[in-house]
């Protein structure tokens, strides 16, 4: 190779490593640049506590409460978890039973549809009846808000299956149930991932629903008790807090997703792959 | 002469209920054991319908289909099939894609847990034969339109099938890859003579390949005409530059043009 294509390949190969570098940063350097322009304009127009606590005010807060903070954090942390958890069973069973059959889907989606409908937040009273004051209403709220895009997305996968592969595996006599097994499933995994990512992140919005509406325990009622008491900076450690888990758990999925069905996204990128010869 | 293996006496099919589209009526053909048929004609005449019938996906409306003597009323699970598309399975190797199969043919899948060596040697032959060897390991992502094609192929043949039915299999391919694919064809049909029947609208193609070339006519799809192949196998792409070679795709097209001249009358 010449030299002069040499130069423009490691000038090439410097660019993309540049550029990379760059992607991974981005995300903390707006992230602080975030908080620090917040912090500056909060000083600069000498906006009170009270309006807009500053970032520094909110540390403050944090760092002052870190107790039941954390302890708030735990209790949502694990209502969110089991009525995620819930919903994974529930969206994939009946995911599977809705996408394989038009029958099921035909008289189950329209009542599914209305239910998804009903703010959640409305339902939480009725809950309160039925469970009273405790961890009930927070898991079945998270489990009755996020358990919809995994039934949705799961039966998705398992009905678009290619009608010329079905044919494939009917004319060697296959039955539904092994069409299902080994097509629809494997196929309706990565809509499955795809919508935990979703599904974990709702959940969590559901839990706090719940914990704020009936203010027995975790960041909801954390944040609910101290607006009553107008400790806007502890408010905002909440939120914040709640940000942090829901990005946390929003990546253990996203990692999950990419450890299991891989082949779904490797398609596209193809260039570790030199044709024979 | 061999007896008939599959025996298509008078079928019809319509789609959809009383009113819904006449897809196939009157149609009659015959394919002896081990014979290589080539059924032609335009497009959205039924060609499609009818393998779904032979292969019991769906039932006939009317007239009866025949299969190994046996009348055709559920899937049978002696075909193998190849399409257009490839529909490889993205999430598994090749070799795990070819064998697929045998995971659902109830013979085998019983047998595939002990016997798995075998089948899996078995596999990686096919796999030789179509001229994917070492490929296995490879998911289908990595492999170009031609080698999923091949890999298609052995799928339908993995678990012996007396009876291929393949559909248009090579249409999505560029000229030379789909030449080179009529050869491993053709080596597969002489290596273990199963009974084929492919739908084309190659006539090169139903020509190169066929012992018995069917002309069907535009919709409602029946058989209007047939030709016998005389050339003698292995035919090389020199049997396609033959005066004889040339008269034979002449007088199927013009078969297809008047079957289309037909479909504009009515
Ligand atoms: N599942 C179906 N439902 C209704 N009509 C169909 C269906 N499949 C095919 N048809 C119709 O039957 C006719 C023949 O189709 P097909 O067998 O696919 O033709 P070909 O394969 O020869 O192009 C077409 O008019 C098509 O629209
Ligand atoms: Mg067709």
């Amino acid at each position: 190779m010449s030299a002069k294509a040499n130069a423009r390949l490691i000038a090439m190969a410097a660019a993309a490593r540049r550029h990379r570098r760059l992607q991974a940063w981005l995300p903390w350097i707006v992230i602080f640049g975030t908080f620090g322009l917040w912090e500056l304009v909060v000083r600069a127009f000498g906006i009170v506590p009270f309006i807009l606590p500053a970032p520094s005010d909110i540390f403050e807060a944090a760092v002052k409460w870190w107790k039941p903070l954390l302890d708030d954090s735990l209790q949502t942390l694990f209502t969110t978890l089991v009525g995620f958890g819930l919903a994974v069973v529930a969206g994939l069973l009946l995911g599977v039973a809705i996408g394989s059959s038009t029958l099921v889907y035909k008289g189950l989606y329209p009542l599914l549809i209305a239910f998804n409908s009903i703010p959640k937040v409305a339902v939480v009273p009725v809950l309160i009846v039925w469970f009273g004051i405790g961890v009930w209403p927070a898991i079945i709220t998270a489990f009755l808000i996020s358990f919809f895009p995994i039934l949705v997305n799961v039966a998705t996968g398992i009905a678009t299956v290619e009608p010329e592969l079905r044919d494939v595996l009917r004319a060697l006599g296959a039955r539904p149930v092994d069409i299902i097994r080994k097509v629809g499933l494997p196929r309706a995994m990565p809509y499955f991932f795809a919508s935990l990512k979703i599904a974990i992140t709702v959940a969590f919005v559901g839990s706090i629903i719940a914990e704020s509406v009936a203010p027995n325990a975790g960041i909801g009622r954390l944040m609910m008790v101290a607006s009553s008491r107008f400790d806007v900076p502890l408010v905002f450690a909440g939120l914040i807090t709640t940000g942090l888990m829901g990005i946390m758990l929003y990546w253990i999925a996203e990692w999950i997703e990419r450890r299991t069905t891989g082949w779904a996204t490797r398609s596209t990128e193809g260039s570790n792959f030199t044709p024979g010869g | 002469m061999s007896r008939a293996f599959v025996e298509i006496d008078n079928v019809a099919m319509r789609y959809g209920g009383v009113e819904g589209t006449l897809a196939l009526e009157g149609c009659s053909m015959n394919v002896a054991e081990g014979e290589f048929v080539a059924v032609v004609g335009p497009s959205g005449c039924g060609k499609s319908t009818l393998m779904r019938l032979v292969s019991g996906l769906w039932p006939a409306t009317d007239g009866n289909v025949v299969v190994a003597g046996r009348e055709v009323d559920e899937p049978l699970s002696l075909v193998g099939m190849a399409f257009q598309n490839p529909t490889l399975l993205p999430w598994r190797r090749i070799l795990d894609n070819v064998m697929l199969p045998l995971e659902v043919v109830p013979a085998h899948r019983a047998r595939l847990r002990r016997e798995r060596p075998a089948y899996e040697q078995k596999a990686l032959d096919l796999l030789k034969l179509v001229g994917l060897e070492g490929f296995g390991a490879k998911y289908p992502y990595q492999l170009s339109g031609g080698m999923q094609q091949r890999t298609s192929l052995c799928r339908a043949l993995i678990h012996e099938p007396p009876l291929l039915m393949l559909d248009e299999p090579f249409s999505a391919l560029d000229v030379f890859t789909r030449e080179d694919l009529w050869d491993v064809l053709q080596q597969v049909w002489m290596a273990r003579k199963p009974t084929v029947i492919l739908v084309t609208h190659d006539l090169r193609e139903a020509a190169y390949l066929a012992d018995r070339v069917l002309v069907m006519s535009s919709r409602p799809g029946r058989i209007i005409a047939e030709r016998k192949v005389p050339f003698p196998r292995p035919r090389t792409m020199e049997t396609t530059f033959l005066p004889e070679f040339t008269a034979l795709v002449a007088d199927l097209r013009a078969y297809i043009a008047a079957a289309r001249r037909g479909e504009e009358v009515v």
